[in-house]
């Protein structure tokens, strides 16, 4: 008994050390290693070139259309996630698991078909289009949505719908809503309610979906690819990373590692960001 | 507040419900089902004879073959390893913990297009470890494998993030209680432990299915993307028509595309709702 229980502890330890081992290999080999090639890679030129590489008109210009198209989505998707994650945990009604069901449909469709949707609604063919040229013929505007930047901010805003509900949704429906009951039985209206008994609640959530709303927009590749044509005005970093890299030379290459090494730095922040909030969201519990 | 009470079967003392599901449903509408549609009204526009002919062309049909494919064996794969770091990172405790468990997010904080381009460079005969790889006769970068190589690094989040929530939950009494009524560990792993985990196994595995199948960015480079290996991938073969100005054919594909999300998100959905009523019901 003595001799088995030994044997027992032992072989417990040996699979112990075998699966955090392999789990250790695997994450460095599969994440860890990408990472380290993409700084390797940007900096094969030395450190002048990479930092010219970087000053480009055309990487400035990719900079801001990213920036911006990330500010505004955040800004909707916040604003979104918040009124759809207080109707879909405060109240009951008919339809409410297809509404979220709708919701969450961004994450599960082809970024580029998502692309392709704001082709056949704005786009030469799509029925939205001669509404868009009534628009611009009678207040003499030139709105133009596809392959431009409208549609770019579009197609972000698409792809990062469903994040900030996500991770508020859960949250709300553990807190349950005795308190915003009390609150509102007690006189308080409705943004008091949010401002005061909701959302000390869900803010850690609430910076968390931002996070990785932030993440997903600043990177979006697919869908902005379909509908941005014009490199150096409505091109986003991963679209400049692509250009670079299909040039095919190898300084061009270095320079789109040397425009990737900005994107990663930001996912690492992205990572450390998420981990420090996570950590106060537990404490706070 | 009188009219609520008289009016409707549950009374709703929480303030905004018409405002939350106007504002809801329109921006939902607008941004999200509105533009889904247009791909819809424009395929219908098709006679079925057309539609058929255009998701017959060889290319098309291999594309479809080589994302489905390739994302099932990538899902299949991040469910082992899924599996595998869950219960290290929930069950073990070690030095370097919270940093391997804060990695597991890269795929979603990294662009599709950096993890592509390096994917593509690493796993190439001049990278590290594609050297390596192709001295001994394996080449990874422009074939099937490299595909699975980038669905795997694009999928291993997903499974992950399913199983380790319920893991943790897992009450180790039954465990114990198998364990000490004489079962060997692995019999009450496969026997106990496995069954609990089945259903967000398989939650992690469609979410990464659904995302490999139409995936883009982090494919495209290390694929090659050459129809005569069969290594297109169907996103790739949509934004090739769309270059191509071939409306009618990527609306086709992408209306095949849409149908196939939208059974895996129901199959998704079953699998959770199933999971809530046998937790509710214990």
């Amino acid at each position: 008994m003595d001799y088995s229980d030994k044997k027992q502890i032992f072989s417990r330890k040996i699979t112990k050390y075998i699966l955090i081992t392999v789990s250790v290999l695997f994450i460095a080999i599969m994440l860890v290693l990408p990472l380290v090639s993409v700084i390797i890679n940007s900096l094969k030129e030395g450190i002048a070139f990479y930092f010219k590489s970087l000053s480009t008109n055309y990487v400035t210009s990719a900079l801001g259309v990213t920036v911006m198209a990330t500010l505004i989505s955040v800004g909707v998707n916040t604003f979104f996630g918040i009124v759809a994650s207080w109707l879909l945990t405060r109240f009951e009604f008919r339809g409410k698991n297809t509404l979220s069901t709708l919701i969450d449909i961004p994450f599960s469709i082809s970024p580029v078909i998502a692309g392709l949707a704001f082709i056949m609604t704005f786009g030469r063919l799509g029925w939205a289009s001669p509404v868009i040229d009534w628009i611009n013929s009678t207040f003499g505007t030139d709105i133009q949505i596809v392959f431009a930047l409208p549609g770019v901010v579009l197609a972000t805003i698409f792809v990062t719908f469903p994040f900030i509900s996500r991770e508020v949704v859960p949250v709300l429906n553990s807190v349950g809503h005795d308190e915003e009951e009390a609150a509102a039985l007690m006189g308080a209206k409705g943004f008091k309610i949010f401002r005061k008994v909701t959302f000390p609640h869900i803010k850690w959530a609430l910076l968390y979906g931002i996070i990785l709303c932030t993440a997903r927009a600043l990177g979006e590749f697919g869908a902005v690819n379909a509908l941005s044509k014009t490199r150096g005005q409505t091109f986003t970093l991963p679209l400049e990373i692509d250009a670079l890299y299909m040039s095919g030379s190898a300084d061009s290459i270095t320079a789109s590692f040397a425009v990737s090494s900005l994107l990663v730095i930001i996912a690492i922040i992205v990572l450390v960001a998420r981990n420090i909030v996570e950590h106060r969201a537990k404490k706070d519990n | 507040m009188k009219k609520t009470l008289k009016g409707s079967r549950k009374v709703r003392v929480i303030p905004g419900f018409g405002l939350t599901m106007g504002i809801t449903v329109t921006m939902l509408s607008t941004l999200i089902i509105i533009p889904l549609a247009s791909v819809l009204l424009y395929s219908l526009r098709l006679s079925p004879k057309e539609f058929f002919e255009l998701i017959s062309e060889p290319n098309v049909v291999s594309a479809f073959a080589t994302s489905i494919f390739c994302a099932l064996i990538a899902a299949f794969i991040n469910s082992v390893f899924g599996l595998m770091l869950a219960w290290v990172l929930v069950r073990y405790d070690f030095f370097g913990k919270r940093i391997l468990d804060g990695l597991i997010e890269l795929p979603f904080a990294l662009p599709t297009a950096v993890a592509g381009i390096t994917l593509s460079k690493m796993y190439s005969n001049t990278g590290f470890p594609g050297g390596f790889l192709s001295g001994i006769g394996l080449d990874v970068s422009y074939t099937h494998i490299g595909i699975v190589v980038a669905l795997v690094f694009v999928g291993i989040p997903f499974t992950v993030r399913s199983v380790q929530p319920v893991l943790e939950t897992l009450d180790s009494q039954y465990e114990e209680a198998a364990y000490i009524l004489g079962a060997s560990r692995r019999r009450t792993f496969f026997k106990v432990v496995f069954p609990e985990l089945f259903p967000s196994l398989l939650t992690g595995f469609s979410l990464a299915l659904a995302r490999g199948i139409g995936e883009y960015g982090s494919v495209i480079y290390i694929s090659g993307n050459s129809a005569k290996n069969g290594t297109q991938v169907v996103s790739y073969v949509i934004m090739q028509k769309l270059e191509r100005l071939d409306y009618s054919s990527a609306t086709a594909i992408a209306l095949v595309m849409l149908i196939i999300s939208f059974v895996l998100m129901f199959a998704i959905n079953i699998i959770q709702i199933r999971r809530s009523r046998r937790v509710n019901a214990v």
